[in-house]
């Protein structure tokens, strides 16, 4: 495992990307951050800027109007990147999957590297998934050769 | 001649240079998260996350954004860095001697200071990102603010002894007893001063340029990677730096005899709570309200203290 592996496992930075979700996953996210789950323990914390950030937490089914917003986020990324879907919309679609307007899921638009689904998942789930993904990590490095579901 | 530049790199990039000042910044940095964490009732970091943060920085890709000017971008995380260590540099040798110091080391210390804010008005410039701009001309508003009491704070004790060497401050106040006990006007400026800092360090309730739930962290938006570590390096220095500073011109200084070894710690620490604690316990000001506060209340104050300074008190 190299020293960069290490660092990154050690230090996640999380940017959180609602792409067309019902706000419930987003506001599980937030739950995370709180003093009950408390992420921070793990050097993971919540940034402002996806230029700042290692792992995009997504939510929602990515609608037509999101999708450019949602390729270019990805593209503005810096390697080495990695993106966790969360809650069902933002895995398979979930109830809105026969909608109109969905473009997604998001692995049809950017690769995903690990899924947690649920609607909305519980913040135990969410952090089993980054946990799981984090275990993943020894491997390579790059987003879309891992899937852990 | 050899002998003495390589000594001279050798305090700038080891003691008490680069590597101690970044060492104890980012150590200082975790006490600053876990102190939060403690306060908000979480359990916080460990102890070594600020440096796995800036380990795990170092490897990431830097991305220039479209539009950037690559040179400004690239040089202004460099410029605060180099800035802030020079801070340490000097304060730390006047501190282990006192005789070396030269005649206006104070002035060249106090400009030294404003480089890391300089800094980042530079990079958030050339970032080429509105909210970047955003983040750069609010943090100019708040240096036009802050600098001016700041100076006539930090000038305050040189009235009193009537020399502006900080080797004869730190010596007038081991034959004198600490600064701010013994002359109420040095009492007001170093209440001045640690306002003031508290906006130099860029913490809530003046962390206005960076204000991350508003414009995501202003002018460093654009930065990834080893830039953005040598930010957030350059921050943590700061926040070692300057109270050593304040404690330099205010409270007898960082002294290393005996028992006095415990005493500076104890100082040290006790500045860094008080920083801590005001930054976890006020909202953030607007922009407006923060000029508004240290041109009316600040200012005056450290004028109250100059004129107390200059009648002898
Ligand atoms: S998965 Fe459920 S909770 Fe989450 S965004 Fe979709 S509908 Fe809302």
């Amino acid at each position: 495992m190299s020293l960069k592996t290490f660092s990154l496992k050690k230090s996640i930075w999380v940017y959180h990307l609602s792409a067309g979700s019902c706000n419930n996953c987003d506001i599980e996210i937030l739950d995370c951050l709180t003093p009950r789950f408390d992420l921070e323990r793990f050097g993971i914390c919540l940034v402002g800027s996806v230029r700042h950030a290692d792992v995009i937490l997504a939510t929602g089914i990515v609608n037509r109007k999101c999708l450019p917003r949602v390729k270019r986020i990805y593209e503005q990324m810096p390697e080495p990147k990695l993106v966790v879907a969360v809650g069902a919309c933002a895995c398979s679609g979930g109830i809105f999957a026969k909608g109109y307007n969905i473009a997604g899921p998001f692995d049809k638009v950017i690769p995903v590297s690990a899924y947690i689904p649920g609607c909305p998942p519980k913040p135990e789930a969410i952090i089993d998934g980054v946990v799981k993904l984090i275990q993943s990590l020894d491997g390579r490095l790059s987003a879309s050769s891992r899937v852990v579901r | 001649m050899m002998k003495e530049i390589s000594l001279a790199l050798l305090s700038f990039l080891i003691f008490p240079g680069l590597l101690f000042t970044a060492v104890v910044g980012l150590l200082a940095g975790w006490v600053d998260r876990k102190l939060t964490a403690r306060i908000q009732w979480r359990v916080g970091p460990p102890w070594y996350q600020n440096f796995i943060d800036f380990l795990k920085l170092m490897g990431k890709e830097t991305i220039l954004p479209a539009g950037a000017h690559r040179l400004t971008f690239l040089m202004a995380p460099i410029i605060g860095l180099v800035g802030i260590t020079l801070v340490s540099l000097i304060l730390w040798q006047m501190s282990l001697h006192p005789t070396r110091s030269f005649l206006g080391d104070l002035i060249v210390v106090l400009y030294l200071s404003i480089l890391p804010s300089l800094a980042i008005i530079i990079g958030g410039s050339a970032s080429a990102n509105p909210l970047a701009s955003l983040g750069a001309s609010r943090e100019m508003k708040l240096l036009l603010a802050y600098e001016l009491p700041f100076i006539i704070a930090i000038f305050t004790p040189v009235v009193v002894i009537k020399d502006i060497r900080i080797g004869s401050i730190i010596t007038y106040q081991m034959e004198n007893g600490m600064m701010f006990t013994h002359h109420l006007s040095s009492l007001i400026a170093l209440i001045v001063a640690f306002v003031c800092m508290q906006a130099k360090l860029g913490l809530t309730p003046f962390d206005i340029p960076e204000a991350e739930q508003e414009i995501m962290a202003g002018p460093l938006i654009e930065y990834s990677g080893p830039p953005l570590a040598l930010f957030k390096l350059t921050k943590a220095m700061m926040l070692f730096a300057l109270p050593v500073f304040l404690i330099t011109v205010f409270a007898g200084g960082m002294r290393f005899d005996g028992v006095q070894v415990i005493l500076s710690i104890v100082k040290y620490l006790v500045v860094l709570i008080l920083i801590v604690l005001v930054k976890n316990t006020n909202p953030r000001l607007r922009i407006d309200q923060a000029l508004k506060f240290f041109w009316l209340w600040m200012f005056p104050l450290a004028i109250v203290g100059f004129i107390l300074a200059l009648v002898g008190i």
